[in-house]
């Protein structure tokens, strides 16, 4: 059913990534009867091809190709060739993601009026509001099912979840829940409730977590009018004279190189591979890269204030059993400058297995005080913590010296953080281990941001074309028929995980390409 | 005669090896040219490339890097066979390790790495070396091949896949009981 489109087709919209923003854009546009072609870099492996094996698991999903690292995080040192913890499978990262969905708060969109004159950041407020996106929410945590919204109840707290809610409310935190996920709590859409597994990070095998693999996917494919051309790896995308785009080569699973036609071209290709590619289509007539008039493309890169928290008790704990998020502290997302910094965090439930405990507990790390820890492994708990990071010029995607398979020059990911990034993960780390000690931890263990699961902000919208580089539609400034429909998008971070927004603006970012295609404005 | 298995090199097996014609390194004992057992665990290892002395002392120095005691050394030997297969594609990769471990005993003196017999005096070693090369290249193979073999989970008490056992709804994923 799903409709195989020309190569010469020049009347499909040609969406580049099958992920939260991609996949999710493919299937509204189908469904408003638009020509979609997805072209995904990845395989399509379905759910039942899950592995529950973490490092089987990342060997089948993650992107792994060549990536290289600069700046003064701890990431560029202890994995210097793995900037992020991202996908290249059909569905993208939606099939990694842990599924907590939570609304920006309303500050947060106009992060540069309430934080003021940040040194070193390169603040803006959104172009769009609280306001103009609630409709979008609503329709997204339908779509999604996110638990605590539409009716549908909580999902039940798991052994981490309580350990770290009996902490909290010894603190005195108030805001403490199993989340807004995006994981079914009960039957619905088609698809079954949380079996507990405990494997969310490696592809749900009950598709209880939404995905665009199972869901927007299938569902645009049977309205024959979207396709999805897997290992499609889309290398350029091309313009004509007259400075609209005109289609994408991509390489297929062979290294043969193809040309797809487009009217319209949307990027949604998380925010390392959307801007690099937008470099990577340099021309003559677009020397500095594609939409990129501002000099902005690969600027801004947030990748959210991260750290976690692990505690060791005396008694066991089995954290790794279910659902591995469902479990949040919200006291701390408020924006109280007395705290020390702007902006706030998120503590959310968060286990891994033991391969990965080894490698993300402290890396680097060894001897006996590591492996005494390690020993503890099913006596702990732990947490992630998520909060609003400071987006930098100087944080940045670049060209690196180094070629990719195809011989195109592989992204280099520079990052260093703010100080506010700084103090607000100290204040974290502080809180977190509170939250352990008051439930009696023998050991806590501030750990280390892990390689980036949210990246964000290498294509940002903005009111002013010089400041960033689409405008409030993901459309960009430069070129009216080329989209940034993924979170590189983002203005600013703000505190929450950001798949409910990527899907959000996609939703809305479809009504206004169907409408701009009505006009034949594009 | 009986047994003992002492991890840094006891006397008394050593004369007992010496009188049988054996060499015992560790708990570990070179057989012919290129095998390494460890008779305790019932468990050998044949080498393709890298000597089998070399191969005893990179399975302590693994155990000094991640000591974890209720591990036996047949799992840090098979985290570091990869080094040897390595080793067998690629001389400069045997070299590599021959010589860093030829440099770990120099540091020890006399004896030797496996002489020294308290991880104390072992781990003090490592730590002037950690930034090496040689090291950086151990540790970092070890945290996957040593943590990634799901023989050892239930040691830590990790289940591993639950998929195909329905996942832990009705196995216990909300059975604490003390908070």
């Amino acid at each position: 059913m799903a409709a195989p489109y020309d190569l010469n087709d020049d009347s499909v919209v040609v969406i580049i990534g099958s992920g939260a923003g991609g996949g999710t854009l493919g299937n509204e546009l189908a469904q408003k009867g638009i020509d979609t072609v997805i072209l995904e870099a990845g395989a399509r492996h379905e759910a039942d091809e899950f592995i529950n094996d973490e490092w089987a698991s990342f060997s089948q999903l993650a992107w792994l190709d060549k990536r290289t690292t600069s700046g003064s995080w701890r990431v560029a040192t202890d994995f210097s060739g793995l900037p992020a913890w991202i996908v290249k499978a059909v569905g993208g990262s939606t099939t990694h993601w842990a599924g907590a969905s939570l609304r920006f708060q309303e500050h947060e969109w106009r992060a540069k009026t309430h934080y003021g004159d940040v040194e070193g950041a390169s603040l803006l407020d959104w172009p769009i509001t609280a306001e103009d996106m609630a409709p979008y929410y609503a329709k997204a945590e339908d779509k999604m099912g996110v638990t605590r919204t539409n009716g549908i109840p909580g999902l039940p707290g798991n052994n981490n979840f309580k350990v770290m809610e009996a902490g909290a409310k010894k603190l005195g935190y108030k805001r403490v829940h199993t989340g807004n996920m995006a994981i079914n709590s009960q039957d619905r859409d088609g698809r079954t409730h949380c079996q507990q597994s405990g494997f969310c990070f490696q592809g749900c095998k009950f598709s209880a977590k939404w995905s665009t693999l199972y869901t927007e996917i299938p569902k645009g494919e049977e309205t024959g009018k979207l396709e999805v051309r897997a290992n499609a790896h889309v290398l350029q995308i091309q313009h004509g004279d007259d400075g609209k785009v005109t289609g994408v080569l991509y390489a297929d699973a062979d290294g043969n190189q193809h040309v797809q036609k487009a009217r319209v071209v949307a990027v949604a290709g998380n925010s390392i591979e959307s801007p690099r590619l937008l470099l990577n289509s340099a021309s003559s007539m677009f020397p500095d890269g594609l939409a990129n008039s501002s000099g902005q493309v690969g600027k801004n890169y947030m990748r959210h204030m991260t750290a976690s928290v692990y505690a060791s008790f005396d008694k066991p704990v089995n954290f790794y059993r279910g659902t591995t998020m469902a479990g949040i502290i919200q006291d701390e997302s408020i924006h109280d400058p007395s705290r020390g910094f702007v902006g706030g965090y998120e503590m959310e439930t968060l286990a891994l297995g033991v391969p990965f405990m080894a490698a993300f507990l402290n890396p680097g790390g060894w001897g006996r005080e590591f492996a005494a820890a390690m020993d503890t492994y099913d006596h702990m708990a732990g947490m992630w913590i998520v909060g609003e990071d400071m987006p930098q010029e100087s944080n940045a995607i670049t060209l690196s010296e180094e070629k990719d398979q195809y011989g195109l020059p592989a992204p280099n990911v520079h990052f260093d953080d703010h100080p506010n990034d700084i103090a607000m993960r100290n204040h974290a780390w502080k809180q977190g281990m509170a939250v352990y000690d008051a439930v009696g931890a023998t050991q806590t263990y501030p750990t280390p941001p892990y390689p980036s699961t949210h990246n964000l902000g290498t294509n940002r919208m903005s009111a002013d074309a010089k400041d960033g580089v689409v405008n409030k539609w993901g459309q960009s400034h430069d070129i009216a028929n080329l989209f940034v429909s993924d979170g590189s998008q983002f203005t600013t971070g703000a505190a929450e995980n950001p798949t409910l927004t990527i899907v959000s603006l996609a939703i809305r970012q479809a009504d206004y390409i169907a409408e701009q295609m009505g006009q034949k404005a594009i | 005669m009986m047994m003992t298995n002492d991890k840094a090199g006891g006397v008394n097996r050593r004369d007992f090896l010496a009188a049988s014609g054996k060499t015992a390194i560790g708990a570990a004992m070179v057989v012919g040219s290129g095998t390494l057992l460890l008779p305790s665990q019932g468990w050998g290892m044949e080498l393709k490339a890298i000597k089998p002395e070399t191969m005893a002392t990179m399975i302590q120095m693994a155990r000094d890097i991640y000591p974890h005691d209720r591990v036996a050394d047949k799992f840090y030997a098979k985290a570091m066979r990869a080094h040897d297969d390595a080793a067998a594609d690629d001389e400069s990769k045997a070299a590599f390790f021959e010589d860093g471990i030829a440099g770990l005993d120099a540091k020890a003196g006399d004896g030797g790495y496996l002489g020294l017999g308290w991880e104390a005096d072992r781990v003090a070693i490592l730590r002037d070396i950690e930034d090496s090369e040689f090291f950086q290249a151990m540790r970092g193979s070890l945290v996957v091949g040593l943590y990634n073999q799901k023989a050892i989970w239930p040691l830590f008490g990790y289940e591993g896949a639950s998929a195909e056992k329905g996942g832990y709804i009705d196995r216990g994923f909300d059975d604490i009981e003390w908070v």
